[in-house]
C-alpha cells in the first residue's frame, strides 16, 4: 500500500439543518486515482469540496471532524486557504475558463502566487499545456480567447490551469459530465497519465469510468461512506449489499 | 350541458366582433399618438433650437456689452460636476456593489442596504437640493458652490452606480469565482482580476446613466450650486470649484423662466437633447457589444 | 515537486490586504445607508422648527400662504400636488399599459425596438426641457378654455397635469412592458386554446398576471410625479391658491425653488418644512413600493 496523502476522520457537514456528510472517514493515497461514486445528492461532491475548503464559500455550512493533508490539519488554526488550494488544485464539473486568452488562463495561478518573469511563465505555460495534453492543439494560438475553444479543449485547458500552480493533489468534480464521448476518453487517458505526478480524487456518476481509471473507489450514499477499497475489489466483490445494488444498477 | 355552448357553428363562420376591432384600433391609435408626440417634441426642440447653436454660442461667455450670448461657462461647469462627481461616486458605488454581491454574509444587512439604495433613488431632486444646501452649503461651510453640487450629486447618482454595478457583477458566472478561488486566489485578487474586468461593460453603462442624470439635473443644483453662469470659473481648480455656477440645465431654466429668452433656452435644449441622444446611443452600443460576448 | 510547503499561513501582509479590502467594501456598502439616515435626520432637523413655530395644524391645513404676512399654510399646495399627481396617474396608466401591450404583444421586433428607443429618449429628456416645451406648446393650448371660462390666460393645473402625464409615461410603459413580457406565454396559449381571441387572451390572462409589475410602475410614477419640481413650476402659474384645473396653482415641490432665492428667517425655514412634508410623502410611497415589489417578486424600473 502506498503513502497516505489525505486523511479524513469523523467528518460531519451540515448545510443549515441538512446533515450532508455523516462521520466520513477515508484515506486518499499518494499518486493514485481515487474515484468517488454514488447517486446524485449522496455527498460525494460535498466531500470533495471539504478537502480544499471550497465549502467555506457556501453560507451556513458547519463542518466538524478531521481532514489532514500530509499530517497537517486542513481546518486547523492559522491555515491559509490560498496555500491549501494552491497545493490542492480543482477541476470543475463544467469547463470554466476565464474570459481571457489561453495564455492568461494558464498563467493566472502562477502570477497570483508571485511569478512575474516572462521566461518562467512561458515555460510553465508550455509544460502545463503539455501535461494536460492540449499543447499541440493550442500552441499556435495562445493569445486567442479561451472561450473560443471547444468544450473538451476548454476542460483540458482548465486542467492545465490547475496544474500550472504546481499542486500535489488534483480534485476533479465530474470533469467529463458536460463533454462528448471523444473528449471524455481524452480526459480519462489524461487522468491515467497525471497520477504519476499527482494524487487525484475524481467524482463521477459514471461507474464504468470509475472502473476504468481509478485505483480506489469509494461509494457514498445519503451522506455516508458505505464502502471504500481497491477498485477491482469493490467492483468484483462488494461487501455491502447497497454497494452491490448500486453497482449492478438496481438504483441510482 | 347548456345550449349556449352547443357546437352549431361552422368553423368557417366568422363571428363579428365590433368591440374587438374598436379596441384594436384604440391601441394602435394610442401608440401612434405617443410616438407622434415624442417625434414632435424632438423636432420642435431641434428646429427651434439649432439655429441658435453657433460656434460662438458654444465657446464664449455671455457678453452684455456686445450683447452676445454664450453658454461656454455652463458647459465647463457641467463637465466639472460630471467629472468630479464620478471620481467620488464610481469607487463608492462599485465598492458597495462588490460588498453586496461578494462579501456580505448577513442577508438582513444586504436587504437594509438595498432598501436604502432604492429609497435614495426614489427621493426627488428638489429634496436633494434642500438636504445638500443644509448639510454641504451651511454645515460644511461650502456655501453655494460647484463643490456642494458635486457632493449632492454624488449621493443622487450613488444608487444608479450601485444598481448597475450589482447587475454587472451578478451576470458574471459563478464558475469564474469558483475557478479562481479553487486555485488559491484570495477574494480581493479574484475580484480584481476576474470580476472587475468581466463587469466593466456594465459599470460603464452605469457611468453613462449617471452622466445622463447629472446633465438633466436642475432642481438640486439650482439650490446648492447656483443659478447663473455669466463668467468663466477663475483661479485654481479648487477656487473654481468653490465658486458658484450653473450647469446647462439650470442655465436653460434661467433663460426660459427668469429672463423669458426662449430663443437661447431652445438653443440650450437642443444641445441637451443631442447629449441625451448620444448617451442613449452609447449605452445601446455597449449593450450590443456585451451581448455579442 | 515541492511537498514541503506548509499550509499554515505565514504571509501577514496578504491577510492584512484582504481584511482591509473587506472593510473598505463594507464602508462603501454602508454609504447608502448612512446617506438615507443623514437625509432623514437633517430633513427633520431643518424642517421641524418652522412647523413647530407655525403649528402643525396651521402649517398643514392653513389655506393662506403669504410670507409677507407670516402666513404659512400649505394646504392649497398639498391639495394641488395630490390632484396633479393622481390625475396624471389616472391618465397615464391606461395609455401606458396600452402602449406596453402594443410593444410587448402586438408588434414585431423591428417596430417595437425603435419605438422603445424613442420611449427611452423620452425618459432621458431633462425636466427643464419638458418645462420649456410645456410653456411654449401646452400652456397656450389651454388659453381658449380659460377665455371661455372667463379666466385670465396663463399657467394652470391642467397644463401641469399634461406635462406630468408625458413625464411619467416612459416609467409606466417600460415597467409594465417588462412585467407583461415576464408572464409565461403558456397563460396566453391556454386562453387561446379555449377559443378566446388574441386580445381577450392578452387582457384576461396576461395583463392580470402582470398586475403587480404594473402596480409597481404606477407607484414609481406617483413618486416621480409628486417629486417633480422644475417642469411643473414652469407651466403651473404658481399662485398659492386652492387648486382648480384652469387656474394657476402652486405645487409643493415648486414652492421651494420659486421662493428660495429671496427667502430668509422663518420664511426659509417654512420652505425646509415643505421639504420635510414632501420627504414624508416620498418615504410612504417608497415603503409601499417595496411592499408591492416584495409581493410580486423582483422587478425594478
Amino acid at each position: 500500500m502506498s503513502e497516505i496523502k489525505i486523511h479524513t476522520k469523523n467528518l460531519d457537514l451540515y448545510y443549515g439543518d441538512v446533515y450532508a456528510l455523516k462521520k466520513v472517514g477515508m484515506d486518499i493515497y499518494r499518486h493514485n486515482v481515487t474515484a468517488l461514486i454514488g447517486p446524485s445528492g449522496c455527498g460525494k461532491s460535498t466531500y470533495l469540496k471539504t478537502l480544499n475548503r471550497m465549502n467555506d464559500t457556501v453560507a451556513g455550512v458547519k463542518i466538524t471532524g478531521d481532514v489532514f493533508l500530509d499530517g497537517e490539519d486542513v481546518y486547523g488554526k492559522g491555515v491559509d486557504v490560498t496555500i491549501l488550494r494552491k497545493k490542492i488544485g480543482m477541476v470543475f464539473q463544467s469547463p470554466n475558463p476565464f474570459p481571457m486568452s489561453i495564455y492568461d488562463n494558464v498563467t493566472y495561478g502562477p502570477r497570483m502566487h508571485g511569478v512575474k518573469k516572462r521566461i518562467v511563465l512561458d515555460e510553465i505555460v508550455e509544460k502545463s499545456l503539455q501535461d494536460a495534453a492540449i499543447w499541440d492543439e493550442v500552441k499556435d494560438r495562445l493569445k486567442k480567447p479561451a472561450l473560443s475553444l471547444s468544450g473538451g479543449q476548454q476542460q483540458r485547458l482548465c486542467i492545465a490551469r490547475a496544474l500550472a500552480t504546481q499542486p500535489e493533489v488534483l480534485l476533479m468534480d465530474e470533469p467529463t459530465s458536460a463533454l462528448d464521448p471523444i473528449s471524455t476518453t481524452k480526459i480519462e487517458e489524461l487522468v491515467s497519465q497525471l497520477k504519476r505526478k499527482y494524487s487525484i480524487v475524481i467524482v463521477t456518476h459514471n461507474m464504468q469510468q470509475a472502473a476504468r481509471i481509478s485505483d480506489y473507489t469509494a461509494f457514498f450514499l445519503l451522506g455516508e461512506l458505505i464502502e471504500n477499497k481497491k477498485t477491482q475489489a469493490i467492483f468484483s466483490a462488494p461487501k455491502d449489499s447497497r454497494t452491490e445494488d448500486y453497482i449492478t444498477g438496481r438504483f441510482g | 350541458m347548456v345550449d349556449v355552448l352547443a357546437n352549431n357553428r361552422k368553423i368557417t363562420d366568422k363571428k363579428n366582433r365590433p368591440f374587438e376591432k374598436i379596441f384594436y384600433s384604440a391601441i394602435f391609435i394610442v401608440a401612434g399618438l405617443v410616438l407622434a408626440m415624442v417625434i414632435y417634441f424632438i423636432a420642435v426642440i431641434l428646429i427651434r433650437g439649432l439655429p441658435a447653436v453657433t460656434w460662438s454660442f458654444l465657446t464664449t461667455a455671455p457678453n452684455p456689452i456686445k450683447k452676445t450670448i454664450g453658454i461656454f461657462p455652463s458647459i465647463v461647469n457641467t463637465l466639472y460636476i460630471i467629472v468630479f462627481t464620478l471620481i467620488i461616486c464610481v469607487p463608492i458605488g462599485v465598492g458597495g456593489a462588490i460588498y453586496l454581491n461578494e462579501y456580505a454574509k448577513n442577508k438582513k444587512f444586504v436587504r437594509v442596504i438595498e432598501f436604502a439604495t432604492e429609497t435614495l433613488s426614489g427621493i426627488p431632486s428638489i429634496l436633494y437640493g434642500v438636504f445638500g444646501y443644509v448639510v454641504f452649503c451651511l454645515m460644511f461651510g461650502l456655501k453655494v458652490s460647484l463643490l456642494a453640487g458635486i457632493f449632492t450629486l454624488t449621493i443622487m447618482v450613488l444608487p444608479i452606480m450601485i444598481r448597475t454595478s450589482q447587475e454587472a457583477l451578478r451576470s458574471v458566472p459563478k464558475s469564474y469565482r469558483e475557478g479562481a478561488l479553487g486555485m488559491g486566489a484570495t477574494k480581493w485578487y479574484m475580484v480584481r482580476t476576474i470580476l472587475l474586468p468581466s463587469s466593466l461593460g456594465g459599470i460603464l453603462t452605469g457611468i453613462i446613466l449617471s452622466i445622463g442624470r447629472m446633465v438633466s439635473e436642475s432642481a438640486a443644483l439650482l439650490l446648492v450650486a447656483g443659478g447663473s453662469a455669466m463668467y468663466m470659473p477663475k483661479g485654481s481648480i479648487l477656487d473654481q470649484l468653490s465658486g458658484s455656477g450653473s450647469t446647462l440645465s439650470v442655465e436653460l431654466y434661467r433663460y426660459a423662466y427668469s429672463r423669458g429668452d426662449n430663443q437661447t433656452a431652445f438653443g440650450i435644449a437642443a444641445v441637451l437633447i443631442i447629449i441625451v441622444i448620444l448617451l442613449n446611443l452609447l449605452t445601446r452600443y455597449i449593450a450590443e457589444r456585451l451581448n455579442k460576448k | 515537486m515541492t511537498d514541503n510547503i506548509s499550509i499554515i499561513g505565514s504571509n501577514k501582509s496578504k491577510n492584512a490586504v484582504e481584511k482591509s479590502m473587506n472593510i473598505i467594501f463594507f464602508v462603501c456598502g454602508l454609504a447608502a445607508v448612512v446617506c438615507v439616515i443623514c437625509m432623514t435626520v437633517y430633513m427633520i432637523i431643518s424642517g421641524w422648527p418652522a412647523i413647530a413655530k407655525i403649528g402643525v395644524f396651521r402649517f398643514l391645513f392653513g389655506q393662506v400662504w403669504s410670507p409677507e404676512n407670516s402666513e404659512f399654510g400649505i394646504f392649497p399646495m398639498i391639495l394641488a400636488s395630490f390632484i396633479a399627481t393622481f390625475s396624471a396617474i389616472f391618465l397615464a396608466l391606461p395609455v401606458g399599459v396600452l402602449v406596453a401591450v402594443f410593444l410587448a404583444k402586438l408588434t414585431p421586433k423591428r417596430v417595437s425596438a425603435p419605438f422603445r428607443t424613442l420611449i427611452d429618449l423620452l425618459a432621458g429628456i431633462p425636466s427643464v426641457v419638458y418645462g420649456l416645451l410645456g410653456a411654449i406648446l401646452i400652456v397656450p393650448l389651454i388659453f381658449k378654455l380659460q377665455t371661455a371660462a372667463g379666466l385670465p390666460q396663463g399657467g394652470s393645473l391642467l397644463a401641469a397635469v399634461i406635462i406630468l402625464v408625458i413625464m411619467i409615461l416612459p416609467t409606466i410603459i417600460s415597467v409594465s412592458e417588462t412585467a407583461i413580457r415576464a408572464v409565461p406565454k403558456q397563460y396566453e396559449d391556454a386562453s387561446l386554446a379555449l377559443g378566446s381571441t388574441k386580445l381577450q387572451s392578452i387582457f384576461r390572462a396576461t395583463v392580470p398576471a402582470a398586475k403587480s409589475g404594473i402596480v409597481a410602475g404606477m407607484v414609481l410614477g406617483v413618486g416621480r410625479a409628486i417629486g417633480e419640481a422644475m417642469a411643473v413650476m414652469m407651466v403651473a402659474g404658481n399662485a398659492a391658491i386652492m387648486p382648480e384645473f384652469l387656474k394657476p396653482v402652486r405645487l409643493l415641490t415648486a414652492s421651494i425653488p420659486i421662493e428660495w432665492a429671496y427667502s430668509s428667517g422663518l420664511h426659509r425655514e417654512a420652505l425646509y418644512g415643505i421639504g420635510l412634508v414632501l420627504f414624508i410623502f416620498i418615504m410612504i410611497i417608497n415603503i409601499s413600493l417595496n411592499t408591492v415589489l416584495k409581493k410580486g417578486g423582483e422587478l425594478r424600473g
